[in-house]
């Protein structure tokens, strides 16, 4: 049977993310999802996702503390090619670097950087907070059945900049393009939350599931 | 583009909604993950849930309450009442909250804001200022529901606060809470214009002009109403539909 791991690195809205893939899994009998910190359990997934709520810096130190941990990501994803899924931070944290309080190398699966955003208009605030309509720039298995104006729930100061444009998979308009999902081989993020968007995140939580690279 | 959001709260003792929730087709009145459903079904675009009891007693309660709602619910929630650390923080995120509000804790010691955003970013954690007119034009914060001033500004307050790493304001006027004559609109332009972070009006909705107000001369980046919805007066969708044709970006159903 599929195993799907979540990451627990002491990031926040952990459970929300559990159950939303706990009932994408029934529905699309895409096997069992496990919450985990163990290096051994990330070895025997087939999916692994990383969600993610909190300051880059020490979500970072976070993943690195556990022992192990960071090595199990790295040959899972790199060496056995797993789907892999970054949920807001944990999306950030595919990047090579961010800039959030420091300068905080991220695991680099996705050529870029972590920018504060920062819109044209001065009067939008930051955090981008709230529902935003997607527009999706590339096709991909995991956005299938998304559209261009469906809507995302968005909670963020800082943003994905990709340096190879063919990975910025969706992004919304907020006083600029603010990157929504990237994606580049097994590797996919997503900086909405799709646990809290309703119909259009338990899509991509669905695809996700039955998502073969 | 971003739309402004409409945030029904539900205040919450001992596990139950205190005040009713008058939806048609609601099992349980009194059961905020019932309420919490029919909300999300309704389009709310957010939760909000007050502990307005929150003694170390029924901490419990409350994190079962989030567990539970977040079971069911696929938009975000945020949690606020009693909340003292950044150990409670975790605790509610871990059941499923997703933003965690602080009140008087960050009154009485302003650097457990400063620590809870290190730690889990600005984007989860909300200050919720009581504020009350003191005179024309100047608004100070009141903490224990209202009840006692501090003789801090609620202008200088809300600008520390984002300073210190707070993602969003949610702001009460006590001048106006359950009174339904409509949002303090001086006070809440004030603090909008005062932060870069965005501000969700609260205290004193009585009609759907009131929510506009609240964004076009409040410049509220949301808008949070407890009675007009529970009681049934308006739906969300009456209330999204009436701000959208007022010009308000909303997302509709």
């Amino acid at each position: 049977m599929s195993l799907t791991a979540l990451i627990d690195y002491e990031s926040g809205n952990l459970h929300s993310a559990q159950k939303a893939f706990e009932r994408m899994a029934r529905e699309g009998d895409a096997g069992e999802v496990i919450v985990t910190s163990r290096p051994e359990d990330v070895a025997r997934a087939d999916r692994i996702v990383l969600p993610g709520d909190g300051a880059f810096p020490h979500c970072r130190g976070a993943l690195s503390a556990q022992p192990g941990l960071h090595e199990a990501l790295v040959e899972a994803v790199e060496v056995k090619g797993r789907p892999f899924l970054g949920i807001c931070v944990g999306m950030q944290l595919l990047a090579e670097v961010g800039h959030e309080y420091e300068r905080t190398e991220g695991l680099g699966w996705i050529p870029g950087e972590i920018v504060r955003i920062d819109p044209a208009d001065a009067a939008l605030k930051v955090p981008h907070m709230g529902w935003n309509d997607l527009v999706i720039d590339r096709p991909h298995p995991v956005l299938e059945g998304i559209s261009t104006g469906d809507h995302a729930y968005f909670v963020h100061s800082w943003q994905f900049r990709p340096s190879e444009a063919d990975t910025l998979l969706a992004h919304v308009d907020y006083g600029g393009a603010v990157t929504a999902v990237v994606g580049r081989g097994n590797v996919v993020g997503a900086q909405f939350h799709p646990e809290k968007s309703q119909a259009a995140g338990l899509r991509l939580i669905a695809n996700f599931l039955n998502w073969t690279p | 583009m971003l739309k402004t959001r409409i945030i029904p709260c539900l205040d919450v003792a001992d596990g139950r909604v205190v005040k009713g929730v008058n939806f048609v087709d609601l099992r349980d009145a009194g059961d905020p993950v019932d309420a919490a459903r029919a909300y999300d079904a309704a389009g709310a675009d957010e939760l909000c849930f007050l502990d307005i009891h929150a003694t170390h007693e029924n901490r419990g309660t409350m994190f079962d309450l989030v567990r539970r709602t977040a079971e069911s619910c696929y938009i975000p929630l945020t949690v606020g009442g009693g909340v003292r650390s950044h150990h409670d923080v975790r605790a509610l995120l871990l059941a499923g909250a997703d933003k965690v509000s602080f009140n008087s804790a960050a009154v009485a010691d302003r650097t457990v804001v400063t620590e809870a955003a290190q730690r889990f970013g600005a984007q989860c954690i909300v200050v919720a200022i009581d504020a009350k007119t003191v005179e024309p034009g100047r608004w100070e914060i009141f903490t224990h529901g209202g009840r006692k001033p501090t003789g801090i500004d609620a202008v200088e307050f809300a600008r520390d606060m984002e300073a210190r790493g707070a993602g969003e304001i949610l702001l009460t006027s006590m001048d106006r809470d359950g009174t339904r004559q409509g949002f303090n609109l001086p006070l809440t332009r004030a603090i909008s214009d005062a932060v870069d972070i965005p501000v969700i009006a609260s205290g004193g909705v009585g009609t759907l002009d009131h929510l506009v107000e609240g964004v076009t001369e409040g410049g509220a980046s949301a808008v949070l109403a407890a009675s007009i919805f529970h009681f049934g007066t308006h739906s969300i969708a009456e209330a999204k539909a009436h701000m959208q044709a007022a010009g308000i970006p909303m997302r509709m159903a």
